[in-house]
Parts: C-alpha cells; sequence; structure tokens
C-alpha cells in the first residue's frame, strides 16, 4: 500500500475524518427533519459566541483533557481503557473525601490535596485490571469495562447509604467546606479580562494543560516513556530489549487511571462542590474518542478537547433552543469515534489513490 | 426461602436471562469467527427502537421483529465494514457503534413520537404474549415439578422459547456443520482457511450477519416482550453483561445457556432485596447484588474461576497475503 507522506497522515487523515463524520451528522439531522444549519449556529452561537458559552466551552473541555491523556497514555503501551468513566468516579470519590474530611486552610492547598486523592483513587480502580491483564492475561478492554459498572455500583452504594448526611434526599454528599471553593476563570488576572461573570471553567484548565505538556514530556522525552512507547509498537522486541512487560503494564495504566481521575478536580471540585450521582456523566468515555481524533498526541488531545468541548456545550444548546435532542451529540461523539478510530484505514486508501500517481510521477 | 417464591425468583430469571442469552450467542457466533463484538450492547438498543417503533405503527409484532432484525444487521453491517474489510480496530469499532446506538435510537424516537425518547406503550399483537404451555393446568396437581413447569416453564412469551432452542440449534451449527468447522477454524487460525480456498472474509461476514440476527431477537425481545415499548437506554448494560456471560461460558453455547441463566438469576435477585435479606440474615446493598455479575466476571477472567481461553485470532484482522 502506497504510504502517504507524513503530513497528510497527521492532518489530512483526521480533517478528513471529521469531516465524513460532520456529514453523516448533518445528513441525520435531515432525516429527523431538522436543519443542520440551524443546528450548527446555535452550536457556535452558544458555546463561541459569548463569554458565557466560552465558560462551558473550556469547562467541558478541561475534562477531556484529563480523559483523553488518560486514554493516549495507555494507548501508547498497546492498552486499550475503556475504564477511565469508572476511574473518574472514584476520582472524584478522592476529591471528596480529601475536601470533607481535611480542614484545608486554603484553596491552592486544597486544590494540590485533592488532585493526588483524586490520581490516586483512579490509580487504584485502574491497578486491578492493570494486574490482571500484566499477570494473569485477562484482557483490559473487558475488565475496564467490568470496572465502570462495578464503580456505578460502588459510587451508588456510597453516596446513598455512606456519605449522604442524613438530612439530604438525593444521593450526594455534604457540600463541599468553602475553603475548597476553587477559583472560576472570572477570578483569574488576564482571563478576567475576558470572563466578566463567573463561568464554570475554572483553574482546572491550566493544571489539565500542565498535565498535556507533562504526557508530552514523560513519553517523548524521558525513559520510561521511550520503554512505554517500545512496549506498544511491539510487545516482544520490548521483552529482548530488557523491557519489564509487567512493570510497563502497570506504571501505564496507573498513570492512565490517575489521570482520568483528576478530572474530578473539574467537575466535582470546580463546578459542583459536592459528589453527585453518575459524576463523571460520560467524559470518561469522550477521552477515548478525544484521544483518537488527536492521534494520541497531547496537543492533539488538548484540540480534539476542545473541539469536544465546543460540541458538549453547543449540544447541550441544541436541546434548549431547537426540537433537536441533547442525544444528538452522543450520535456524533459515534460517528467521530467510528470515523477517525475504527475506519481511518478506509480514509487512508482513499488517500492512497489521490497520493499514488504523483509518488509515481516523481519515482 | 420457600418453595413458591423460588418459583418466582426462577420465573423472573428465564425472563431476564433471555436477552442475555440471545446476545451472547450472537457474541459466541462473532467471536467465533475471530471479531470482538463490544457492539452487542448497540444492536440490541437499535433493534429494540426499530421494532417498539415498527410494531406500534402497523399494529404487528412481526414486522416489527423484522424492523429490529433489520436494523441490528444495519450495525452489524457496519462493524463489518469498519473490523473486517477495512481493517480497523474491532474494539473501536464496537464502542463507536455502542454510542452511535445510543444517541440515534433517542432521536428516531423522539422525532417520531415526541415521547421524550421513548415509543408510545405497544400491546395486544403488536406485542409477544404469553403462552401457556400445554398440560400446564392439570400438571401443577403433580408436587415440586409441577408447579415448576406450570410457573416457571409455562407461560412465558414466544421468544423465551425461541431463545433456548437456539442453543441445541448454535450447538449443532457449529459443531456439526462444515459450516461451522470453518467458522471456528476462521477464529483460531484464519490463514489455514484461506490456504483451503475458503473465504475469510465471507465467513466472518456471515458470523456478523448471524450475530445480528440474534442480538436484534434480542432486542425485540427487551421492546416487545418484557417490556411494551422501547424507553431510551433500555438495555441497561446487558450487551455487556452478555459479553461477560460469554467469557463465563468459555465461548460455547451450553456454557452460554447456564451463564445467562445465572446472571439472569442474580438480575432477578437484585429484584428482590426481601428475600436475598431472607436467606444472608441481613440487609445486603442492592448495589452489590446489581454489581455481582461484573465482580464475577472479573474473577472469572482472573481464572480463579477456571480458565477462560479466546479464539485465538480473536481481534485481528486478516491480511491475505499476496
Amino acid at each position: 500500500m502506497t504510504r502517504l507522506p507524513k503530513w497528510a497522515d497527521v492532518i489530512l487523515v483526521p480533517v478528513i475524518s471529521l469531516a465524513l463524520a460532520a456529514i453523516i451528522s448533518a445528513l441525520v439531522i435531515l432525516a429527523i427533519g431538522q436543519n443542520p444549519w440551524e443546528a450548527i449556529s446555535v452550536m457556535v452561537e452558544g458555546s463561541l459566541m459569548s463569554a458565557y458559552g466560552w465558560g462551558y466551552t473550556l469547562y467541558y473541555t478541561t475534562s477531556f483533557i484529563f480523559t483523553g491523556l488518560a486514554v493516549t497514555v495507555a494507548f501508547h503501551a498497546g492498552l486499550f481503557n475503556i475504564g477511565g468513566e469508572g476511574q473518574a468516579q472514584l476520582g472524584g470519590l478522592g476529591v471528596a473525601l480529601a475536601c470533607l474530611f481535611i480542614p484545608w486552610p486554603h484553596w491552592s492547598l486544597a486544590l494540590i490535596g485533592a488532585s493526588l486523592a483524586a490520581a490516586a483513587f483512579g490509580a487504584a480502580w485502574a491497578a486491578i485490571p492493570a494486574y490482571l491483564q500484566a499477570k494473569r492475561g485477562s484482557h483490559i478492554v473487558i475488565t475496564t469495562i467490568m470496572f465502570n459498572y462495578i464503580a456505578a455500583s460502588l459510587m451508588i452504594w456510597i453516596l446513598v447509604d455512606v456519605l449522604r448526611p442524613p438530612t439530604a434526599q438525593d444521593p450526594s454528599t455534604a457540600p463541599f467546606p468553602a475553603t475548597t471553593h476553587l477559583p472560576s476563570l472570572s477570578d483569574l488576572p488576564l482571563f478576567n479580562l475576558f470572563f466578566t461573570k463567573s463561568v464554570p471553567a475554572n483553574i482546572t484548565l491550566l493544571v489539565a494543560l500542565a498535565m498535556a505538556v507533562l504526557v508530552w514530556v514523560l513519553l517523548w522525552h524521558t525513559r520510561l516513556g521511550y520503554e512505554i512507547r517500545a512496549f506498544g509498537k511491539s510487545e516482544p522486541a520490548a521483552r529482548y530489549a530488557g523491557i519489564n512487560p509487567t512493570r510497563i503494564v502497570l506504571i501505564a495504566m496507573l498513570l492512565s487511571g490517575a489521570l482520568a481521575g483528576m478530572m474530578a478536580t473539574n467537575n466535582v471540585m470546580g463546578e459542583a462542590e459536592k459528589l453527585l450521582g453518575n459524576s463523571a456523566s460520560g467524559a470518561g468515555f469522550i477521552g477515548i474518542a478525544v484521544a483518537l481524533m488527536g492521534r494520541n498526541h497531547p496537543l492533539g488531545v488538548v484540540l480534539a478537547a476542545l473541539l469536544f468541548g465546543f460540541l458538549y456545550q453547543g449540544g447541550a444548546e441544541l436541546g434548549l433552543w431547537t426540537r433537536i435532542p441533547i442525544e444528538m451529540r452522543v450520535v456524533v461523539q459515534g460517528l467521530v469515534i467510528l470515523f477517525t478510530g475504527a475506519l481511518d484505514q478506509m480514509v487512508r486508501m482513499m488517500l492512497a489513490r489521490v497520493f499514488r500517481p504523483r509518488a509515481a510521477r516523481a519515482a | 426461602m420457600d418453595y413458591a417464591t423460588l418459583l418466582q425468583v426462577l420465573d423472573s430469571t428465564l425472563r431476564l436471562a433471555t436477552p442475555l442469552l440471545f446476545a451472547c450467542l450472537a457474541g459466541l457466533f462473532s467471536e467465533r469467527a475471530g471479531v470482538f463484538d463490544i457492539g452487542l450492547e448497540g444492536k440490541m438498543l437499535v433493534a429494540a427502537m426499530c421494532s417498539g417503533a415498527v410494531a406500534f405503527l402497523t399494529g404487528s409484532v412481526w414486522i416489527g421483529l423484522l424492523a429490529g432484525i433489520a436494523g441490528s444487521l444495519v450495525l452489524s453491517g457496519v462493524h463489518g465494514l469498519a473490523s473486517i474489510t477495512f481493517r480497523g480496530n474491532q474494539l473501536i469499532s464496537g464502542v463507536a457503534l455502542n454510542f452511535l446506538a445510543s444517541g440515534i435510537t433517542v432521536l428516531a424516537a423522539q422525532s417520531l413520537f415526541k415521547q421524550g425518547g421513548r415509543t408510545p406503550p405497544i400491546s395486544g399483537a403488536a406485542r409477544f404474549n404469553p403462552i401457556d404451555l400445554p398440560f400446564a393446568e392439570p400438571l401443577s396437581a403433580i408436587p415440586i415439578l409441577g408447579p415448576f413447569y406450570a410457573e416457571v416453564l409455562s407461560g412465558h412469551s414466544l421468544p423465551v422459547y425461541v431463545a433456548l432452542l437456539c442453543v441445541p440449534l448454535s450447538w449443532w451449527a457449529l459443531y456439526r456443520t462444515r459450516f461451522g468447522l470453518r467458522l471456528r477454524a476462521v477464529g483460531e487460525n484464519p490463514a489455514a482457511v484461506d490456504t483451503a480456498g475458503i473465504s475469510v472474509v465471507r465467513l466472518r461476514y456471515a458470523a456478523l450477519a448471524i450475530a445480528g440476527v440474534l442480538c436484534g431477537l434480542a432486542g425485540v425481545y427487551m421492546a416487545t416482550a418484557l417490556q411494551a415499548g422501547f424507553g431510551k437506554e433500555m438495555t441497561a448494560g446487558r450487551g455487556y453483561i452478555a459479553l461477560a456471560a460469554l467469557i463465563f461460558a468459555k465461548w460455547k453455547p451450553w456454557g452460554a445457556l447456564w451463564a445467562t441463566l445465572l446472571f439472569g438469576f442474580f438480575q432477578a435477585l437484585a429484584l428482590r432485596p426481601d428475600v436475598v435479606e431472607r436467606i444472608v440474615g441481613t440487609k445486603v446493598p442492592v448495589p452489590a447484588l446489581d454489581a455481582l455479575p461484573y465482580v464475577l466476571t472479573v474473577l472469572v477472567l482472573a481464572g480463579f474461576v477456571g480458565k477462560a481461553i479466546p479464539p485465538r485470532a480473536g481481534g485481528e484482522p486478516y491480511v491475505k497475503e499476496r
């Protein structure tokens, strides 16, 4: 098969995949008797044309950067972590315990403490599937799916029977103390020039971006990152090179779980300020789409997370202002995963046809 | 637990195991042919929506049945296109189809009926109604076996019996026909099958088509027999439980029956926390019962309850040598 030039593989393939997903989405909107042009204008209007809209778009983006990075790190080790959802929920538990039971003097310390707790709980939830994959060969995809369901049941039990204050009706924890309140982007210098009113996007956006840089450094500029990528490319080769498979599987999954868990600092600590049921609300799964769309590179993940942030905020606006149900965004999400993750070979084959004559002429 | 309660629980077990059994057999065919199918859940959901909507519109459950199977087959086709023809990642394709199904079923139901993403309730000829097996009434006088026959085996809808019938049928198709032998071979060593001059691609598509029909039946049963119509996310993870059952069953048809009955039993118990409380002696939180099938599956995967060995070529696209 013709090898595509690198720029085509990095830029053209995802862009065409995305365009195909967009075309099918437009057809779906037409099929339910609505206007795709109206839909896209409502989405852009509601998510990008006001500070309020950006406040939500960036809030979703923050969560998706964390979960997208989580999937990315595991992918580089050749592991498909579908368990981001459960790991993020457990991360929420970590945040809740840290915020409720430790008297933090200042939000900055609370953020550090809660981040560590979230990472630890997320990593712990990824640890068992990782161990089973490394030591007993249990397929990580199935075990992480199972752990999502186990996490859901566990969280229902914890929220209903353990952490719920006696007076509360809904399954949730008590509200976190005021000292753990994180500054919104409107409270930060420079950002407050644009965000004049309080928005859900908060300081954890900066944490997420820092994590993206850290993941980049880790994967491409450390020995461990090299080992992870080598292991992901070829397990036998890595083994011959003296890389310990058990260690890599464990480390990659623990990092992945920790990143997914840290998402909770955004939604649980930064926005809800108490732990609610189903706290991850699908962001763990969107991480898969974000990682695929971002071609498993931190920069790509950040851009893809922004795209999905737009899609999520825009989709919510669709549900509010048009007769297109909010579930449209799940359809788009599925289409993006399908085209960028599973049908990418189709796009490559199509492009190869375009590039082949030129390559032949050059030769 | 007295005998009458046990019979009630077993009756629900059979009802709840049916969609799991259909989906599990679907996964069995697909994975035995070397194609992972995470998308069972999505196929069931689409089938449930199509059958619920069409059964309501036409008033005939049989047309609904065809629509449901057709919907499920479309998804199977897309999965085949992605994972067989274009050799994409089978797991990712399945995950994508599940999201697609989750969203599109609500969109379609909402645009057709405007009832918040569900189909209107169906009744009468638009549903599969309970069938009383012959002699259930007179035989119930026989101690122990009589009530078991009358309460547990009799009085289910047609798909329940079809599902049970599918178990020996699948066994026969897989182990006693030429097609079955080839299908199993293509999941273990596609290159050998190819060398014998048999099309790997066609076999795998055939396996996915069978899986599509079976998932379709699962979804149709959910919408037209277990419940009266389609509701948002009504399959509630059953596709994944079926995958779990498939591992539990070690990819064998009779194993699938026992595994899905076991998981159906857990689901039935989760509906009756009072019964569980009486057996165990203390109050068991319902979420713990809900989580039981998943925990069991992890234990099986970990190899603590017998070793589960998947088909060797599972999940790998076949690239023909040139």
